[in-house]
């Protein structure tokens, strides 16, 4: 595999960004800077950051609740997320929604959803009003395993490949259906397979490899581009952290983590880099530097931000009406 | 001209399909089978299969491609076929139609028109029966229309198309052969103002929907009585005319709310507090209620009647009204 060593230090500023913002994010919560669930996407990052690499700003991103890495990937400013979190006007979403609901619009990320599998519909239809109107661009859906054992999954899965919608639904596959692992929840386990059923096209490839995620998310984006219909990918992923902040993990073990955290993605995309000439020590570093100051900036604009006043508790409830 | 109920929806939604091409129907047989009550009948054939749509029994996900679809720019007009099968789409409705605006930060809207006929009264049992308009009414985010008229089953859905946001349409099945005076050339209706249907001056019966003809029919016995009863239809119940309905206790003093739904914490008890809050000392006595009996809907007709509200029950309990407040 080659790659240019510009694009290459841009992944892997990308994914130390999403390291930096979620590691940043745990210290703040604890702080009681930031409240509500909060689901750390590390171990994750290579799968954002390489398949985001496929889609152009006409398309559209749909997310979960572990959308931090998608939302960063997608250039969402950092301050604006990190505003979102604190829960401040100047966040994504106003501070109406918090780690699980970032949106912006004037990006096409079209949300985190926060039920399991909610989002799969609404890329349907955002492909659907594509289809109508005669656009040519790609809704990309990710959402996790846990997402294969709902109904709107395979319903969604179905209409998209009847009437052949522009979908690339991603399944970001971690194992864990929050606690509970991929064999408790799931008959067939090797989730590609699903697509069989509904006549789509899939692959699956390894999450933990941004090069290899990057490539099969654009041969899957230029196949629905092409018209092919919709296309799924999984994507085979890890969660270093817990579920949520107030996950215990009790239902893993220590070693099956340890062992995880041999292949992180950003050590492994480091240390193939470095063996191919195209990173230095003073590269890595550069990066490390660059995103502290980005990291640092965003809590700036996040302690800065102002509070929504509570007059406008009702807003944004009903569009306004023009009289 | 007069027409149906059924011929009403049907022209609304011929004339949208015709006048905004962004417009386009789905649901569970609209196309070839021309819709569950026929309503849909020959829209395939004039705009085509890309914009009258057959979708596959997927509830959850055609609700929820109606609400992308609607982020993405076009006009969903989502049918579903009854209110029953909507509980299968409710996450989408109640997680999504109903919050991305707000969760957004005011950056979305989701102009969705969903249509779902409602109600018993057709001897269907337990699971094609529902009355679940005040479900969905308790959901701030959307609203929730119950035309009970021809000229508002037009009206009404012409006026869902201009809204920004969700709007939920109840379509009562017992009304679609129903007639009554429609105006093609008459506009959308204005969301959000009830409609007196009857004036009068001793009580005033309050309803929605398929119970509108069963009061107006107790409003005709009471008559025979001298008993003059007021009549308003809600129309919309959310958001709700109240004020229409605290001018009309301020001159009666008496109120009755006809409801389908089951009568423990049902839409009528929403009325009646509302009554309550703005009215009591306008009231001779406490608000009644005429709901359905808290038990599923038997099949058996003469069952399925003592459960549902009556023309008969109203009179009864407009009697009884008088009777301990006259």
């Amino acid at each position: 595999m080659t790659v240019e060593r510009g694009h290459a230090l841009e992944l892997l500023r990308q994914m130390v960004l999403i390291r930096r913002f979620e590691e940043k994010a745990a210290e703040l919560y604890t702080l009681g800077k930031i409240h509500g669930f909060l689901h750390l996407y590390i171990g994750e990052e290579a799968v954002a950051v390489g398949a985001m690499q496929a889609f152009t700003p006409e398309d559209a991103i749909v997310a979960t609740y572990r959308e931090h890495g998608h939302a960063l990937a997608r250039g969402i400013p950092a301050g604006s997320l990190m505003a979102e979190m604190y829960g401040k006007a100047n966040g994504c979403s106003r501070g109406h929604g918090g780690s699980m609901h970032f949106f912006d619009v004037s990006r096409r990320f079209y949300g985190g959803y926060a039920i399991v599998g909610g989002g799969l519909p609404i890329a349907a239809g955002l492909a659907l009003a594509d289809t109508l109107q005669g656009r040519r661009r790609v809704t990309a859906c990710f959402f996790g395993d846990g997402a294969v054992d709902e109904g709107e999954f395979h319903e969604s899965l179905n209409l998209a490949a009847l009437w052949k919608l522009p979908v690339l639904f991603l399944c970001e596959n971690n194992l864990y259906a929050m606690g509970t692992a991929l064999a408790r929840h799931q008959s067939q386990t090797d989730i590609r397979l699903k697509a069989g059923a509904y006549a789509l096209s899939a692959d699956a490839v390894d999450g933990m490899d941004v090069l290899a995620v990057e490539s099969a998310t654009r041969r899957a984006a230029e196949a629905v581009r092409r018209g092919e219909g919709p296309y799924l990918l999984e994507v085979r992923t890890y969660r270093f952290r817990a579920h949520s902040m107030a996950d215990p993990e009790l239902y893993r073990t220590k070693e099956e983590v340890e062992r995880w955290k041999t292949r992180d993605p950003i050590a492994l995309f480091a240390t193939r880099l470095r063996e191919w000439g195209l990173l230095s020590d003073a590269d890595l570093t550069a990066i490390e530097t660059a995103v502290g100051r980005e990291i640092e900036a965003a809590v700036a604009v996040a302690e800065a931000g102002p509070w929504e006043p509570v007059e406008d508790l009702l807003r944004d409830v009903y569009t306004p009406r023009t009289p | 001209m007069k027409t149906t109920y059924r011929e009403a929806v049907r022209s609304a939604l011929s004339d949208a399909l015709r006048s905004d091409p962004h417009v386009f129907l789905m649901g569970e047989d609209v196309g070839r089978y021309g819709g569950a009550f026929a309503v849909s009948r020959g829209l395939l054939e004039e705009f085509g299969p890309e914009r009258v749509r057959d979708t596959p029994l997927s509830e959850s996900t055609f609700v929820g491609a109606g609400i992308g679809a609607a982020l993405g720019g076009a006009r969903p007009i989502v049918e579903v076929m009854t209110v029953n099968f909507s509980l299968l789409a409710l996450d989408q409705i109640v997680n999504n139609a109903a919050t991305l605006r707000h969760m957004s930060g005011g950056q979305l809207s989701v102009p969705l028109v969903v249509r779902m006929a409602t109600g018993g009264g057709r001897q269907l049992a337990a699971q094609h029966s529902h009355s679940l308009e005040g479900w969905y009414a308790h959901i701030p985010g959307i609203t929730v229309l119950a035309p009970a008229t021809p000229a508002d089953a037009r009206g009404m859905l012409l006026a869902a198309l201009r809204e920004p946001d969700p709007v939920f349409i109840f379509e009562h099945a017992t009304l679609y052969p129903t007639e009554g005076e429609v105006d093609e050339s008459a506009g959308p209706a204005e969301i959000g103002r009830a409609a007196v249907r009857r004036l009068g001056g001793h009580v005033t019966l309050i309803t929605y929907g398929g119970s509108l003809p069963k009061t107006l029919q107790a409003a005709d016995l009471l008559a025979v009585e001298g008993i003059d009863a007021e009549v308003i239809d809600l129309r919309s119940l959310r958001p709700l005319d109240t004020p229409t309905l605290l001018a009309s206790i301020a001159r009666t003093h008496r109120a009755v709310i006809v409801d389908e739904g089951w009568r423990m914490c049902s839409f009528a008890a929403e009325v009646s507090a509302q009554l309550m809050e703005g009215g009591f000392y306008d009231l001779d006595g406490p608000v009644a209620r005429v709901c359905s009996a808290e038990v599923p809907m038997p099949y058996a007709k003469h069952m399925e009647d003592a459960a549902l509200p009556q023309p008969a029950s109203i009179v009864a309990t407009v009697h009884e009204m008088l009777r301990r407040h006259g």
